[in-house]
């Protein structure tokens, strides 16, 4: 009797956990679908080199959305990274214990903050003021690095500073204890021995950069053009297939399927290189 | 001869617990002195007492007076990270750096602010053959020094150490990770060393200490019970305690 139920319970776990695979698996099956015939017919080099992207017309070029994404991701790792970085150095090595077991959830919790209020302070905050300061029409590169950067603090955040409190205590004393300063101990071995920690958190980040969609569509400005600089309007791979899905049929809607499959492997690709980098962190 | 270290009516507290109680030593220059006793008799934290370590520990107050070749290290205006560079430290278990051979022999100096690749270099290579280490590594300098055996990496420690110039060297168990092969080459380059240094050894090895040390101290729960020469204080204890700890009736 107490078996039978055993078995119930392990083989409803089992078909749970299974279905949760299914579902990634199928949608990366049915973005492929939709998405691949489409590729193969315009070919990949027309698809993302060509810079003309006039649905009605039949041109599909996303070639300005992927520099668009990439200018917008890099910006977002030039504002995040330092800044998340500093702060789990701080957090791990100059404040009391005490101070980082409140600090840390609280970052934490700014991941849980919908995507749209990070989009709506861009708007209202952010971008007025890269107008009247900086020139252009605020929502630009710019605002859309500013808001995600801040927006990827708690991925970055968080895996350093388990990355840097994992560093055994005895490098910090072998540091100290050869004369080191507080801060020379840290980046002279601290942050050596944590930076692969470090680099699969930035890692990571970049991945929810690229792939963040709502915020970016708030704050970019959604013109379809490579960026000339950083106040210039853009629109990303994510922003593209939002805004046009809705509207889209046929090949336009196919061609938005296969800008799915780049940003996919984009991010497949962000997500092995965390991987790995975490990996050699353990060894 | 005037000691090198002279520790007087040494108290140390962690929090409220009284971890040293009236503590007088006077360690003498280029001799061995072993710090014996049971678990948590306080060896350990007189032993970071010489170099401030305990300082790291929030919670931990000391008073008394502990001098430096006559200098109080405890006064307001010393500089700590000059008095660690003077007072050297090898650890328990082996913790070079997870850098290279090189980076890790140099790193003293470099904190110093030296940056001449050729005089660090030099230094590397007079410290690692002062700690008998030259012949194994001179063609893999660039490795990193975490992938060196334990008993190699603990010399590299020793060699660390030796780059910056100490005066006196403080040693926490140092073979205590090692096999007896290696701990035998550790205390060697111990006897080697102690012709230029002053050497001060916490160790649970009664024979180790037998072995090595010119004296030795007994501590019981924060007290410094016995303090002599080393054959004394074997062969013909003072204290009823120290009798009982050596001859195994106790710890």
């Amino acid at each position: 009797m107490r078996n039978t139920g055993e078995r119930i319970v392990q083989n409803a776990l089992m078909l749970v956990a299974f279905s949760a695979l299914a579902s990634l698996l199928l949608i990366a099956v049915f973005i492929f679908k939709e998405g691949l015939p489409f590729l193969l017919r315009t070919g990949l080099r027309d698809f993302l080199l060509s810079s003309d992207w006039r649905p009605q017309e039949g041109h599909f070029g996303i070639y300005p959305m992927i520099v668009s994404s990439l200018w917008v991701t890099f910006g977002a790792m030039l504002v995040g990274a330092p800044l998340g970085i500093a702060c789990a150095i701080f957090l791990n090595e100059f404040v009391p214990k005490s101070v980082m077991r409140v600090t840390k959830p609280t970052i934490e919790l700014l991941a849980g903050i919908p995507s749209v209020v990070y989009g709506f302070i861009g708007v209202i905050v952010v971008a007025p003021l890269i107008r009247s300061h900086l020139g252009g029409p605020g929502l630009s590169v710019l605002c859309a690095a500013v808001i995600l950067g801040i927006m990827i603090l708690p991925t970055v955040i968080s895996i350093s500073v388990d990355a840097i409190g994992s560093v055994p205590n005895s490098y910090r004393e072998g540091a100290l204890a050869l004369g080191a300063t507080r801060w020379q101990s840290v980046h002279m071995v601290v942050l050596k021995a944590a930076r692969s920690g470090i680099v699969a958190g930035v890692i990571l980040g970049m991945g929810r950069a690229i792939g963040e969609t709502m915020a970016v569509i708030m704050v970019a400005g959604n013109s379809v053009k490579i960026p000339h600089s950083a106040l210039d309007s853009v629109r990303t791979l994510t922003a593209n297939i939002a805004l046009e899905m809705g509207y889209a049929t046929g090949q336009h809607r196919q061609a938005l399927f296969a800008t799915g499959i780049v940003l996919f492997v984009f991010i497949m690709i962000l997500n092995s290189l965390a991987m790995a980098a975490m990996k050699k962190s353990v060894k | 001869m005037t000691a090198a270290v002279d520790i007087a009516e040494l108290d140390l507290f962690y929090g409220a617990f009284h971890a040293l109680k009236r503590v007088n030593l006077a360690i003498e220059p280029r001799k061995i002195t072993a710090l014996i006793g049971p678990s948590g008799c306080g060896k350990s934290t007189l032993l970071r007492v010489l170099n401030r370590m305990n300082d790291l520990i929030p919670g931990c107050r000391i008073a008394g007076t502990v001098r430096l070749e006559g200098r109080d290290i405890y006064a307001p205006n010393v500089d700590v990270c000059a008095l660690r560079k003077k007072v050297g430290m090898v650890f328990q278990r082996p913790n070079p750096f997870p850098l290279s051979i090189r980076d890790n022999v140099t790193f003293g100096l470099r904190v110093a602010g030296l940056s001449d690749s050729q005089a660090l270099d030099a230094m590397a290579e007079k410290s690692l053959k002062a700690a008998w280490l030259w012949e194994q590594v001179r063609d893999k300098l660039d490795s990193l020094a975490t992938a060196l055996p334990l008993d190699q990496q603990q010399r590299l420690c020793v060699a660390r150490l030796l780059a910056v110039e100490p005066e006196v060297i403080l040693m926490d168990e140092p073979c205590s990770a090692l096999d007896p092969i290696s701990t035998a080459k550790i205390e060697e380059l111990m006897l080697a060393l102690c012709e230029h240094y002053t050497i001060v050894i916490v160790t649970h090895n009664m024979q180790q200490a037998a072995r090595i040390s010119d004296s030795s101290a007994y501590m019981l729960l924060g007290e410094m019970v016995e303090f002599g020469e080393t054959p004394q204080v074997f062969e013909n204890p003072k204290d009823k305690r120290t009798e009982d700890y050596i001859t195994g009736r106790f710890g």
